[in-house]
């Protein structure tokens, strides 16, 4: 890989190998900018009969190029660069999730403190993370040996102690690993990647632990040095090293797709983190983002720069649908349907759903459904993220006497909807919704925003791509994400309280591209037309105990732009609460589907 | 526009069936090349590392864990017995000694100066690798496994619960659509892998698992039914390692929905022969789907291998649309419309025209149907 200044980067060829299709971008860099100009999909070919990821890239890549009428492969089959006028691309960067990714299992000495942040350090690095082995999990020794026997990772984290604190507790827990001896995903002669990150004081006694056969360890920083701090950086990066040595190198035609690509190959979700950490960065704003697929919910947030991904390796729409519905109960799921449906079918359609989870809805009744189900998988995927989303537990607090009413312990959830200031969407349930409203209602309910919030979905799935390509260009991914990647929904503005219902619960008025004032009553929802270039000033005058963002009962007045929906006024309160009575609940629903037109006829509707 | 394909589950009157056996681990493979095996034959054997057991004599003597080695009674590499001394302290002057007896059976591995504890390894667990399907090795993997193939019918399940196992055939319904309710079921059905029709009911999977039947198979079954025989509601379909004492398959799916016609027809055709099942279900990338084989004595005449036809949309080829609103039904297609079409959703996506035995057409979309193999 040899090193690309910037400067000269005028085409840009982007793909993501996921699980099942392989989904190829065309960047350029047109009149001054940097957009996004043709996409092109192929299934990926990592298993039988190809068992070869490369001839999956080549077949999109190959659309592209039908479609910008620019030669992208040579005849031999080779990705061409750099660019001319008419063929080639100057920069190919990938991403990749194929093969189920990468997974991981992290263990540390105590569960809230070292095993915690190095479960932050796998899954920040996109991992999915087995299962947590710490001291303190509960579990009896041979479980744990058990446990880690049963499992096979593509590598293993180990962390604990502070630098300089005592050595045997994190010893110990090498000690039940390395005896369980668990066996790799691939191959046999694979030897088991351990990263340590650590106390540096137990180095000498973990490299004993693990000088044997079948381990492969390698040493790094602390990722919890001091209690007050943590260092997820080196283990990361250590991470990734290892996800492309070894567990990439095992996947078949790897090592050829590394050999073209002008940046490292970077799993799926730690590129998806990457572009939501620059667009954080760069726009001075906090951010959350969800990816919601067939079997996992990932959540993604930055709040005040600090970055956290969960993944809820059991909820999504299609493999672990049924799961959903068990989670989170049939009559969660019921609540947001406005009509009656037969609980013993619904149970038999969510199994048929999960046992052949390549199905779409065909009639409306079974969208909305799904939709409910959605609702509760977003909702549940994001409760997690916010419980594990925390200030660091085990720093210890100086109080003083002003603190007696207000008093705050480490593991305080970091995430607060009330300053949120972006929300994007993506995966299909989101993506390929018929109507945009119904994206923006999904969104809303699931995630109950606070305050105003911008809401956007991912157009077509671009963030892997552009991740990776913001650690080569963070300029080209930065234009592109704003111009082409995120279809801008528009803004919500959302009462954080008890609204009475039937009273004012906040007054608005708008001025600037859309002029118009009015009053929002509790339980009310409002939709108002502001077009995708519209800007306009909202002051907010909120009822008392009701927070817009400025605090309970205090005047706002904010900046919001327009999108494909509009600017969405929702006066329901926060939490929401929706009401116990079936009819009444329903009668609730509909009537807040009915203000935001949710299920009306669409003209043009989204391709599935 | 590029070809359609739709994927549809295989049951076909003849294949040549490959099944690879495979050991967890390292270990002896007990079969030759062109040796015959029947399903109970034991092929490849290993023994799995024993269980590790932590004792942690550091705090048990409260000792500082570098003098631990110093009381050890067994070195590492020492055989030791249920309750036999692993080690004794010191004590003062000779005097009030600490003994600790070890909690398990096995072999002293390591004992830590950095934590004092002690790793004992139990007894090596024997694990052994039965042929499953009748046929002919044709390939041995040193040290791993083997493959059995074999001329065999073949019928896919859509899910399962249970794992391998195997017996003979009986019918326990008259009709591909009749339910498989607990009279269905008789005392003589020991080991036997039961051939219902439409769904089955919990009361007679109970039925059938106190006669001892080795299996049970229909087309449908409530996921109410599902959860009451589990004792939990299954979240996600990866399945196989249920403790059930049989094992349950269903061709069609979940609800009131009969066996396939023609699947039913061919199981009938094959009672009394020896057939091998698995309920094992992996629906995630690299799907795995429940499987009932029987190995066949002679090849049928008048077919062929069915692996190497593909699951190409045409017209005339027979389907099953697997999602509401005509969710089980069975028809034509009559037309494949190259053009999106929108769906009573609002969503726009490519869809196939459908006819039925009753001469009804329906628009259909294109994810929502299986081929059925004819």
């Amino acid at each position: 890989m040899s090193q690309i200044d910037p400067e000269q980067i005028k085409v840009i060829l982007a793909t993501d190998c996921g699980s099942t299709t392989t989904k190829a971008i065309l960047i350029e860099y047109i009149d001054g900018e940097y957009r996004q100009t043709q996409r092109g999909e192929a299934p990926t070919t990592v298993e039988k009969p190809f068992a070869n990821v490369t001839a999956g890239v080549l077949n999109s890549v190959s659309e592209i190029g039908e479609l910008a009428g620019r030669r992208l492969v040579d005849d031999d089959g080779h990705i061409i660069s750099p660019a001319t006028d008419s063929e080639g691309c100057d920069i190919y960067i990938s991403t990749s999730s194929a093969g189920g990714g990468l997974q991981m299992m992290v263990a540390g000495v105590i569960a809230e403190m070292t095993a915690a942040s190095a479960k932050r350090a796998a899954l920040g690095a996109g991992s999915i993370v087995m299962d947590v082995i710490a001291a303190n999990d509960g579990r009896r020794p041979h479980d744990q040996i058990q446990r880690i026997r049963d499992l096979r990772p593509d590598m293993i984290l180990i962390s604990g102690g502070t630098d300089g604190g005592t050595t045997d507790k994190v010893v110990q827990i090498a000690e039940l690993v390395a005896p369980a001896k668990p066996q790799p995903r691939f191959g046999s002669s694979y030897e088991m990647p351990i990263i340590y990150a650590g106390n540096k004081e137990a180095r000498d006694a973990i490299s004993s632990v693990f000088n044997e056969e079948g381990f492969d360890l390698q040493i790094v920083d602390n990722l919890r040095p001091v209690l007050e701090r943590e260092n997820l950086g080196p283990a990361r990066d250590k991470i990734h090293d290892i996800f492309l040595e070894h567990v990439m190198a095992q996947a078949p035609g790897y090592e050829q797709l590394m050999d073209w690509t002008g940046a490292p190959i970077m799993p799926t979700p730690g590129a998806v983190g990457d572009i939501l950490q620059t667009v954080a960065r760069l726009q001075g704003i906090n951010v959350v983002g969800v990816d919601i697929g067939g079997a996992t919910t990932d959540v993604f947030s930055v709040f005040d720069e600090t970055f956290n991904r969960t993944v809820s390796a059991n909820l999504g729409m299609s493999y672990s649908i049924s799961n959903v519905c068990a989670e989170a109960t049939m009559p969660n799921v019921l609540r947001w349907v406005p009509f009656d449906m037969d609980e013993r079918e619904l149970r038999n359609h969510v199994k048929n759903k999960m046992i052949r989870p390549t199905t779409i809805p065909q009639t409306r009744e079974a969208l909305m459904f799904e939709q409910a189900v959605a609702r509760e998988a977003l909702r549940l995927a994001y409760k997690q993220h916010k419980e594990f989303a925390t200030t660091l537990k085990g720093v210890q607090q100086q109080r003083t006497v002003g603190d007696t009413f207000s008093q705050q312990t480490g593991g305080m959830t970091i995430v607060d909807n009330m300053k949120l200031n972006l929300l994007v969407a993506s995966g299909g349930v989101l993506s390929h919704a018929p109507r945009m409203h119904q994206t923006a209602m999904l969104l809303i309910d699931a995630f109950e925003p606070e305050g105003v919030t911008m809401l956007a979905k991912d157009s077509i799935f671009m963030m892997p791509h552009l991740g990776v390509l913001a650690s080569v260009h963070p300029k080209a991914a930065e234009q592109v994400f704003e111009r082409d990647c995120l279809v801008y929904l528009g803004t919500c503005v959302c009462a954080k309280g008890t609204p009475k219902p039937g009273k004012i619960c906040f007054k608005y008025e708008l001025s600037g591209d859309c002029t118009e004032s009015g009053e929002i009553g509790g339980g009310e929802l409002k939709l108002i037309e502001m077009g995708m270039d519209d800007r306009a000033t909202i002051t907010l005058t909120p009822a008392r105990g009701i927070d817009l963002g400025a605090g309970p009962g205090k005047k706002l007045e904010r900046e919001v732009r327009g999108g494909t929906v509009g600017l969405i006024l929702d006066g329901r309160g926060r939490p929401l609460v929706l009401p116990e009575d079936r009819a009444a609940c329903q009668k609730t629903v509909q009537g807040w589907l009915d203000s935001l037109d949710v299920y009306a006829e669409e003209k043009e509707p989204v391709a599935v | 526009m590029a070809k359609a394909y739709t994927p549809g589950l295989l049951v076909t009157r003849h294949k040549k069936h490959r099944c690879i056996r495979r050991l967890p681990i390292e270990g002896d493979v007990k079969v030759a090349v062109g040796d015959r095996v029947v399903a109970d034959d034991i092929v490849a054997e290993t023994a799995l590392p024993g269980d590790v057991n932590p004792i942690n004599l550091s705090n048990m003597m409260s000792l500082p864990p570098k003098d631990v080695i110093d009381c050890m009674l067994k070195k590492e590499g020492d055989l030791i017995a249920l309750d036999e001394p692993l080690a004794q302290s010191k004590g003062m002057f000779g005097m009030f000694r600490t003994i600790v007896h070890s909690r398990y059976e096995g072999t002293v591995e390591t004992v830590s100066p950095v934590t004092g504890q002690v790793i004992i390894r139990g007894a090596p667990l024997p694990v052994q690798v039965r042929a499953y399907m009748g046929g002919e090795v044709v390939a041995v993997r040193e040290h791993e496994g083997c493959e059995i193939e074999a001329d065999v019918a073949y019928v896919q399940g859509i899910f399962g619960v249970g794992g391998e196992t195997h017996g003979r055939i009986v019918m326990a319904c008259d009709s591909h659509e009749q339910e498989l309710t607990p009279d269905c079921i008789s005392e003589d059905m020991t080991d036997a892998v039961i051939i219902g029709g439409a769904r089955m009911t919990v009361a007679a999977i109970k039925k059938a698992q106190s006669v001892g039947a080795a299996a049970i198979i229909s087309g449908g079954i409530d996921d109410q039914d599902l959860k009451n025989l589990l004792g939990y509601d299954l979240g996600v379909a990866i399945t196989g390692r249920e403790d059930l004492g049989i094992t349950v398959i269903v061709t069609e799916g979940f609800g009131d929905i009969a066996m396939a016609d023609r699947t039913f027809a061919m199981l009938k055709d094959y009672v009394g022969q020896d057939a091998s099942v698995n309920g094992a279900t992996q629906i995630r990338a690299g799907v795995m789907r429940p499987e009932l084989i029987i190995p066949l004595a002679q090849v049928p005449a008048d077919t062929h291998d069915r692996d190497s036809e593909t699951g190409e949309l045409a017209i005339g080829r027979t389907l099953r649309v697997i999602r509401d609103p005509w969710f089980g039904m069975i028809g034509e297609v009559s037309a494949l419309p190259a053009e999106p079409h929108v769906l009573g959703s609002g969503s726009k996506a490519r869809v196939l025209e459908v006819k039925f035995p009753s001469g009804e057409t329906a628009i259909v979309p294109r994810a929502n149907v299986e081929l059925i193999w004819e």
